[in-house]
């Protein structure tokens, strides 16, 4: 940083060569005649005037320094009055709130299980729909698409991210539900009527709401995200390892395991948090496919069911003051909690990744 | 969040206050069900006095809040406040219209109004105690209809709402286990029923799927013509909702003592038994005299000319004799020094 040797070169100056990055061999040759022109006949570095001094300097630094600390401030400010609000249910109910399922607004009492188990299985439903769709979309991408489609492919699955999550709700309640109770559900549960266990996964009233549907109304919310942000780390693979890897007679699904993914796992898993990330919070869609019922008797996927986001979008506006209010303070707290361990995760494991990404390849 | 909400909201009613403090606008927040009458009229209201009416539709719950914080002029919520509570806020409250929870049914090969049902029949299905079609109970109300031997598939609302209170306040009244076992609320802790958001999502669920039964706003059910279901009311006669059942309802109440009045299950032959009226709050004592009378104006005017409006929006406008009553009572509204607030 420091290097004041460094410091005084007149590098900048020179108009920069086009070097490739990934394929350096690529480049033409280096033609002599024209480097000497470009070098030479690069102007002197010009006398710039005495800029506006120190204190402008200082301003923006102060600036930028601001913006920054705004943003943990906010953080802070919300965890805080997260707190404050929640405060009346978590001194009632402690971490018992977690455990307990009861959640009837009338005789004020209140517990979160049946929401956060709900939040945490639609998503985890997400994503295992999400993550092996979205690696198939950007595998075809970058290896195998022909040239042509590869624009408007990407721009289509860039678009779906664009759709208003409330969209995919009705969507999902008009028209998915409907497909999914008369070819999934009823199927199913004629199928496995009397099987122990697998007969109650899929019991439930043939509405085709639920935690399934909700899970796969996310997962297609979610693929866009994952699967632009892999089909962008996949293409950042160097050419030359690849084709090294085709050229010693690999097939394509060995470049991709082999090469691409070791190669780019970091920033495929960094997609794949940001998607659970947008399933966990998501509000809208989940609401109306989930079919907001507090139970937690049935566990199977048809059965209608609660998450954190949609209790809160929907009794939030008519909670009174008090502990209804209180409770969903602190249900919202406790999807801060979850997101925030995610995060944390997230970043362990990637920490993890740097520091054996040296021994291993 | 929901402070810097209430911060913004302040700026926002303070900036319009100072801006224009002789258009005398004035804002409103509060209950979704009247939403799109309150907008009609405020509009209407706009053309023949240039004065703006800004109405949020933010639910009963967050309308309450604003008024007590005193954010917004007047609220509005579905569900009445009990007088002593009124006392404790310094606030006093009035009916604007009135309207209607029917239950609807899809049931293969039954008609609008075919089928006939009670509060204690209703309660024990919602209580998931009467699970099929052609349970006796149902029949014995319904002996010349082929009922299926069909699961009933019960839906209700998800989200907080007046209309869930209606409901459940019904069927406090007329089913002793409902009472005690689920009692009243814009939300309760319901035994059974998926949940729909808002009447358009309990509508969809009803309409999808065979054998449902729901309850929804009367102007849902005339404007979709779903099949709605004859109730039995407190006099004992089935009757078939329409404004003329909402109406009756309403004017059995005794208006002139308190204006807490739930008109479910009303006394009266031709009684609706699950109606009710959506109110509007406001402080007893105000410190902006002005935006009170305009406020008291833009009703005064509603009543008076905004029936065909309500009408049109299949919202049921108040008899005239509870009209007279609520403007005797807006007496009640004065300023700092107790001078009540003029309105004519």
């Amino acid at each position: 940083m420091s290097n004041s040797s460094l410091q005084d070169a007149p590098l900048s100056s020179l108009p920069e060569r086009p070097v490739s990055s990934t394929f350096p061999a690529a480049a033409a040759s280096l033609d002599l005649a024209a480097e000497r022109a470009r070098t030479s006949a690069a102007p002197p570095p010009p006398v710039k005037a005495a800029r506006s001094g120190p204190m402008a300097d200082r301003l923006f630094g102060w600036a930028a320094k601001g913006a920054a600390l705004l943003t943990l401030a906010m953080l802070i400010g919300i965890l805080l009055s997260l707190v404050a609000g929640a405060w009346p249910a978590i001194s009632k109910y402690g971490l018992g709130f977690l455990t307990s399922s009861v959640w009837d607004p009338v005789k004020d009492e209140y517990g979160g299980l049946v929401m956060i188990y709900g939040t945490l299985a639609t998503s985890f439903i997400a994503l295992v729909i999400a993550v092996p769709v979205s690696f198939g979309i950007a595998l075809f991408l970058t290896e195998l698409s022909p040239n042509w489609l590869k624009r408007p492919l990407g721009t289509a699955i860039e678009l779906l991210a664009a759709v208003p999550s409330i969209v995919y709700g009705m969507w999902g309640l008009l028209v998915f539900g409907p497909i999914l109770s008369t070819w999934v559900q009823q199927p199913l549960q004629k199928l496995l009527a009397g099987v122990p266990y697998l007969g109650a996964l899929v019991s439930g009233p043939p509405v085709g709401i639920g935690i399934l549907s909700a899970g796969i109304i996310l997962a297609i919310m979610i693929i866009p995200f994952i699967a632009s942000v892999m089909r962008d780390v996949f293409e950042v693979t160097p050419a030359l390892l690849k084709e090294s890897a085709y050229g010693l007679g690999s097939t394509t699904w060995e470049v991709v395991s082999k090469v691409v993914l070791p190669y780019t796992k970091a920033g495929v898993i960094g997609g794949i948090m940001l998607g659970l990330g947008r399933a966990l919070g998501e509000t809208m869609a989940v609401t109306f496919v989930i079919g907001n019922m507090n139970q937690l008797n049935s566990l199977s996927v048809f059965e209608a069911a609660n998450s954190i986001t949609s209790a809160l979008a929907n009794e939030f506006a008519e909670a009174g003051a008090g502990l209804h209010q209180a409770a969903l303070m602190y249900l919202g707290l406790v999807l801060f909690f979850i997101t925030f361990v995610v995060l944390s995760l997230s970043k362990m494991l990637l920490a993890q990744m740097k520091k054996s990404e040296g021994t291993k390849s | 969040m929901k402070t810097t909400f209430k911060f913004a909201t302040a700026g926002l009613v303070t900036a319009l206050f100072s801006i224009s403090a002789f258009a005398q606008d004035v804002t409103g927040a509060g209950a979704s069900f009247p939403a799109p009458l309150y907008a009609k009229w405020a509009s209407d209201f706009n053309k023949a006095t240039g004065v703006k009416i800004n109405y949020q539709s933010v639910g009963s719950g967050a309308g309450l809040k604003q008024i007590e914080a005193k954010t917004v002029d007047f609220g509005a919520s579905d569900a009445p406040l009990k007088d002593d509570e009124l006392q404790a806020k310094g606030l006093m409250q009035f009916p604007t219209v009135i309207g209607g929870v029917i239950p609807v049914v899809n049931i293969p090969g039954i008609k609008p109004g075919e089928l006939k049902l009670n509060g204690q029949v209703l309660g024990d299905i919602y209580l998931g105690k009467i699970t099929k079609w052609n349970d006796p109970a149902i029949k014995a109300l319904n002996a010349s209809l082929a009922l299926p031997d069909a699961a009933i598939a019960p839906v209700r609302r998800a989200d907080g709402s007046g209309t869930s209170f209606l409901f459940t306040n019904y069927l406090s009244k007329v089913n002793a286990e409902w009472k005690s076992k689920v009692g009243e609320g814009t939300a309760v802790n319901w035994p059974t029923g998926a949940g729909g958001k808002g009447n358009e999502g309990v509508a969809a669920f009803v309409n999808r799927l065979p054998n449902s039964i729901g309850y929804v706003e009367y102007a849902y059910v005339k404007q979709n013509k779903m099949t709605y279901a004859q109730l039995q009311n407190a006099a004992g006669t089935f009757v078939s909702p329409d404004d003329s059942a909402f109406k009756a309802a309403a004017a059995g109440a005794d208006w002139n003592k308190s204006f807490y009045q739930v008109l479910t299950n009303q006394a009266g032959k031709d009684s609706w038994p699950i109606t009710g009226a959506t109110f509007i709050l406001m402080h007893k004592v105000q410190d902006k005299p002005a935006s009170a009378t305009t406020v008291l104006k833009f009703f005064d005017w509603a009543y008076k000319g905004g029936d065909k409006t309500a009408d049109e929006l299949d919202y049921v406008p108040m008899p005239d004799a509870v009209k007279a009553t609520i403007a005797k009572a807006w007496g009640e509204v004065k300023d700092a020094s107790g001078k009540p607030v003029a309105f004519k």
